[in-house]
């Protein structure tokens, strides 16, 4: 899914890239704040980072705590009621805190997957971009590599190397981003060089790397939310398949949203509701990233005229 | 074009060469190595020593490169762990399975998304398009095997419409010819197992193609709209062209160019996506293969399935560029 | 673009009318609910069948995985064993049901005096599935392949049974029971020890010792085993294609992944199979296999889920459970602190809710275990210490136990379902919450099943971990004594007392006095407390409801010839 906004941004979005920053910028921001998609995608990135950040005070009860496990029956978990709105889980703990926790364990997961990939991405494509020559060739050359395995096997197969546990989903879930990072930057320099500001500022002698971290980079920016926004949505989702496969972290009283969905399986009959929260939990949060970062992609193409 | 197509084959080469190096690296960069990843955890010495010396851990890195590249070459991966099995025969034989199931869901894909993405390009900013678009987010949000899931318990338990489980019913018999059953049942000219056939596809296939399908839908849209905003586009109108005429001669052939180009990549998502998928629908292809070897830690099962579907992966979009190359001439030149 | 939408549109609607029609042709019906049989299409079964329901017909029944390989001599994971008791046999086995011994390919047996001549009358007129004659030439060359193995084939990963009865091969590396076989006529096998054993016969009805074609073995070169120890491979395509033995079904095809069919065998000297047809499908999701079997795409399956096991009998399929013939435990290894403490480990027993645990996660005649053998089984004892509930006692014994570092590293298997534990991950949660709750630290470690967790647990890496054997054959000795008969080094510790104990009840020949040492043993065992056994349980089987004659074996030895569709 990310490889295809990559290339959608290289087909029609390359004239995205061609900001000068500010401009395009405040443009982009009155364009944001007036396409209603983007504001609920907006609000709801934003409360589920508030329901991460908050959770300890949010949350009911404590989620790793099976305090009422005597009420669990092979075919009876209890669903929702009064003291428990979203039931309990098949451990005898209170699912709603669970899912106020998941929260939690799915922002730092996307978040710190994000980081590992963007970083890595980004570095290889600067030296691409910016070096040019036989470096920026062996650097697609592995982007190419990377590129040619489908993002959930590629994460697949560094979680069988790396073992159980949740680093292994984040840095699994984190790998599939470097390629699209670095061919974004790359992609990025290049137009930027072409740019007149660009020869005009090295011919006057201004060292490159000022250049790069001054003008280029920044200016780039836009795109680089736009694929972090995305790739937010995919990590949350990949790593609940990685979890639904059985990898993840060796601690199952941690509550993980795709932990939780893959564990409800087996109780579909009996507590569909253990199924269903975690599986809307991770669509309406995906579908905020996505949403948010759709309309920030159209938003920054100077292209769509609305 | 024949040169085009040759060139692009020649790039394949390095590709490939360099998946099997990251495959090679990527089995030796455990803790412990190759050994200690083949043993587990029970490894003593001697065993080590006997892993080291039948698998030639021992020999010098490069040497192990170049016979691993020469078995790879022939398309040896080895015996599976689990399986006790030759690996590259389970492939050959469990890969129509997921190639069947794959190629479904892109018809279903295809045949759905495009119609709609134009459909809302056409009326832009109408209820359909706003819809459409939301319709399509909402698809690339919902993890597929959740999808599969509901699929499942609505159509095949709830509903007992459609079978749950499988590519056929277990009592048929099909000679396998193919193991494509599709082509398999028009060969034997056996019109009950066509019909079993596309009625195990269909869960699956849905439950597959549903994210491609909304991002098919939504590139279309992106990529008509773009088309038909165009000036020679509104200049053919103003020249009195019908819209049809328009449409077709104009706004088609360029609006095709990303269309293709996402199919081509989406191909990559439904390989992906046939792991889970497969496991859910208990599908026999590759997908549940390598799922079930990666817990198992069965590394020449990974491997292989790997670079089996990397192969495919790359070859598609190999095809989607020579598509390309016919539809806009411009590009051959370069 | 309309035109296109819509022609598309009408292709989708008709696919969906084509599937909801269903078509003409079809032998055994998709439709939700029980599933019916097809009309007997050929004679040969019609006369000759005894026992209840038409005769003919064909099962599909769900399986969690394919057989490893068709060859009893190297394999003891179910699914492999599941397929091999059908197209098998051994000389001696199981009742129906139950564990005493009955004859099979062997009508009688003797023993000599000294207990180590055992004389084998095999039944006449018995014929392999390829033709080729049953007799005593065949059994010795069975027996004599086993005892030759050589290499990986000797390893534990593949003839462990060999090694559990018989000990050693022919290299002599490990001493043997085995002295021998001859066929001192065509009729008569007789099998030398080099001591005399009380378990040996049982051990006899073991599915490792199914006889096989002697012609087929050596055709389809079933010696050819490649690989490590830890890994082994099978060349052959004895155990992949030709598995040719003397049971009432024969094989036809295996497309792994797919399916795996066997089909009657009219030849066969009993009663014949009433079905016409068994296949095997490999479901690796169990939620997958209860709905195939709720759509009717599969007429049963084993390992029932507690979950579901209501269910399925309330809408009308047949749940049938095996009696309880396994244990489920908390195994420790003394080797690693504080586990050798004993108030440590008494600690740990005290604090464990076992109640709860089985009330809340295992089905209907699940029982909480008080030591480490089934109450079925002789040699059981009513007065073996009890660690009720209580975790204030847990905590004052810790205290008492002056241990300070009370961080325990607990190993659970993920993605597994075993008959003592369905839910592996819902008993370690359980268990956790228990031993925080008296003041232990618990670390949670992990493994698959069959790659990483058993061999971690064998190696001794494992400080506390879950696990629980399903009994081989009806002796206690399979039992505590594969347990505590002699130091291993997952449960690390040297008890000589313990050892000696079983080592001389095993050895005994009386059965009164077996049972009567067997029974102080387990009262030794549960004082000493190397684990904290916490279950048996009755696994369950589902059918369609149309399905009758199965019969469930506590040692899992359960045949489908019996089985027949309405």
């Amino acid at each position: 899914m990310a490889t295809v906004q990559e290339h959608l941004q290289s087909l029609m979005g390359a004239r995205a890239v061609e900001s000068t920053g500010s401009s395009l910028g405040r443009e982009a921001f009155r364009r944001l704040r007036a396409n209603r998609i983007a504001v609920i995608g907006a609000s709801i990135m934003l409360f589920f980072v508030v329901v991460a950040i908050l959770a300890p005070w949010l949350a009911p009860h404590d989620p790793r705590v099976n305090t009422w496990f005597d009420q669990i029956r092979p075919a009876s978990i209890p669903g929702p009621s009064g003291d428990h709105w979203f039931g309990l889980d098949e451990s005898g703990r209170d699912e709603l805190s669970r899912i106020i926790f998941g929260a939690r364990s799915s922002l730092v997961i996307g978040i710190v997957s994000l980081a590992i990939g963007a970083v890595f991405g980004l570095l290889l494509g600067v030296l691409a971009g910016g070096l040019g020559g036989r470096i920026d060739a062996l650097i697609m050359r592995v982007t190419d590599v990377l590129l040619a395995v489908p993002s959930l096997l590629l994460a697949l197969s560094v979680a069988a190397v790396m073992g159980q546990s949740r680093t292994a989903v984040m840095v699994a879930v984190a790998v599939p981003n470097v390629p699209l990072f670095a061919r974004l930057l790359r992609s990025s320099m290049l137009a930027e060089r072409q740019k007149d500001y660009v020869s005009a500022a090295v011919s006057v002698g201004i060292p490159r790397r000022r250049l790069v971290l001054g003008h280029i980079l920044p200016n780039s920016v836009g795109p680089m939310i736009v694929q972090g926004t995305l790739a937010l949505a995919t990590a949350v989702i990949d790593a609940a398949a990685l979890s639904f496969l059985g990898l993840g972290s060796a601690d199952p009283t941690v509550p993980e949203w795709g932990r939780m969905l893959a564990n409800a399986q087996k109780y579909t009959n009996v507590a569909p509701h253990l199924a269903i929260f975690p599986g809307v939990v991770i669509m309406i949060t995906a579908l905020g990233f996505n949403l948010f970062g759709e309309a920030l992609r159209e938003a920054l193409d100077p292209k769509l005229r609305r | 074009m024949f040169k085009f197509i040759l060139r692009r084959l020649l790039l394949l080469i390095p590709i490939l060469l360099g998946l099997s190096f990251l495959l090679f690296v990527w089995v030796r960069a455990l803790p412990g190595g190759p050994a200690t990843a083949l043993l587990g955890e029970r490894a003593t010495p001697e065993r080590i020593a006997e892993v080291n010396r039948l698998y030639g851990f021992d020999q010098p890195v490069l040497e192990q490169y170049l016979r691993y590249l020469s078995r790879i070459i022939r398309f040896d991966f080895g015996q599976s762990i689990t399986l006790r099995r030759d690996v590259t025969e389970e492939m050959l034989r469990r890969f129509p399975a997921t190639i069947e199931l794959s190629a479904a869901a892109m018809v279903f894909a295809v045949g759905v998304g495009v119609p709609l993405g134009f459909v809302a390009a056409k009326r832009e900013r109408t209820w359909v398009d706003n819809g459409a678009v939301i319709a399509s987010l909402v698809g690339v949000s919902v993890p597929v095997f959740f999808l599969a899931q509901i699929l499942k318990m609505v159509f095949a338990e709830r509903l007992g419409w459609l079978p749950s489980i499988g590519r056929l019913e277990p009592v048929r018999e099909l000679q396998a010819h193919t193991n494509f059953n599709l082509i398999d049942s028009l060969i034997e000219f056996d019109r009950g197992a066509f019909v079993d056939t596309v009625k195990h596809l269909l869960l699956p296939g849905l439950a597959l193609g549903t994210i491609p399908l909304a991002i098919i839908a939504r590139i279309t849209r992106a990529s008509v709209m773009e088309v038909l905003n165009e000036d020679y586009v509104r200049t053919a109108r103003a020249k009195g062209m019908s819209r049809r005429v328009v449409n077709r001669r104009h706004v088609l052939r360029n609006a095709l160019l990303p269309i293709v180009t996402v199919v081509g990549l989406q191909t990559g998502l439904l390989l992906s996506g046939a792991v889970l998928t497969e496991r859910v629908f208990a599908w026999g292809g590759i997908g549940g293969l390598i799922g079930g070897a990666v817990l198992d830690k069965d590394y020449p099962v990974i491997q292989g399935g790997v670079m089996f579907i990397a192969v495919v992966f790359v070859l598609v979009n190999l095809v989607v560029d020579v598509l390309y190359a016919v539809i806009d001439p411009r590009i051959r030149v370069h | 673009m309309r035109k296109r939408k819509s022609a598309i549109a009408l292709t989708l609607v008709a696919a969906l009318a084509v599937a909801a029609c269903g078509d003409d042709d079809n032998e055994s019906g998709n439709t939700s609910g029980p599933a019916e049989t097809s009309a007997p299409t050929d004679s040969s079964a019609a006369p000759e069948t005894t026992g209840g329901g038409e005769s003919g017909g064909t099962l599909v029944f769900g399986t969690s995985s394919d057989p490893v390989v068709l060859d009893g001599a190297y394999v003891s994971d179910g699914e492999s064993l599941r397929v091999i008791d059908q197209i098998f046999e051994t000389l001696v086995t199981t009742e129906p049901g139950g564990t005493e011994i009955v004859p099979a390919l062997a009508e009688s047996w003797t023993a000599s005096d000294d207990g180590l001549e055992w004389t084998f009358n095999l039944r006449q007129g018995v014929t392999f599935h390829d033709d080729s004659a049953f007799n005593a030439d065949a059994v010795c060359f069975n027996f004599d392949r086993w005892y030759n193995f050589t290499g990986v084939a000797q390893s534990a990963a593949v003839s462990y049974y060999w090694s559990t009865v018989f000990g050693g091969f022919s290299d002599g590396a490990t001493p043997s029971l085995y002295g021998g076989c001859e066929a001192a006529d065509e009729n008569t096998a007789v099998i030398t020890l080099t001591a005399p054993s009380a378990a040996f016969l049982s051990g006899l009805a073991v599915s490792a010792f199914v006889i096989a074609s002697p012609d087929a073995l050596t055709t389809y070169e079933a010696d050819k085993v490649g690989g490590t120890d830890d890994a082994p491979t099978f060349d052959g395509t004895f155990g992949f294609e030709h598995p040719i033995g003397t049971g009432p079904f024969k094989f036809e095809s295996w497309a792994p992944g797919d399916k795996l069919t066997i089909v009657r065998y009219d030849g066969y000297w009993g009663d014949k199979a009433i079905l016409d047809k068994v296949i095997f499908k490999p479901i690796a999701d169990g939620p997958a296999r209860r709905t195939a079997l709720e759509t009717g795409e599969i007429q049963g399956y084993d390992l029932v889920d507690p979950a579901d096991a209501a269910a399925l009998a309330a809408a009308g399929f047949e749940v049938l459970h095996r009696p309880a013939f396994n244990v489920g435990y908390v195994g420790f290894n003394q080797a690693k602190p504080p586990l050798d403490n004993i108030k440590i480990r008494q600690a740990i027993a005290y604090a464990l809710n076992r109640e709860a645990l089985v009330s809340a996660k295992y089905p209907e005649g699940a029982q909480v275990a008080t030591q480490f053998q089934p109450p079925e089984l002789f040699g059981w004892s009513a007065d073996v210490p009890q660690y009720d509930y209580d975790p204030d006692m847990a905590r004052q014994l810790i205290a008492e136990s002056g241990v300070t570092d009370l961080t325990l590293e607990f190993y659970y298997p993920s993605d597994v379902s075993r008959p003592y534990m369905p839910d592996p991950t819902a008993n370690f949660e359980a268990f956790k919450a228990d031993l925080e709750a008296v003041g232990f630290t618990i670390v949670p470690k992990t493994a698959p099943w069959r790659s990483g967790y058993l061999d971690d647990v064998d190696a001794g890496n494992a400080q506390i971990y879950l696990l629980g054997w399903t009994g081989d054959f009806g002796d206690p000795d399979n039992f505590v004594g594969t347990f505590f008969r002699t130091p291993q080094v997952a449960w690390g510790f040297e008890n000589q007392e313990i050892f000696d104990a079983l080592t001389t009840a095993r050895d005994t020949a009386d059965t009164a006095e077996r049972t009567a040492l067997y029974e102080e043993a387990n009262k030794l065992i549960m004082e000493f407390l190397p684990g904290v056994p916490y279950v048996h349980t009755q696994p369950a089987l589902a059918f369609a409801a149309n399905v009758t004659g199965y019969v469930p074996s506590p040692v899992s030895l359960e045949s489908f010839a019996t089985v027949s569709l309405g």
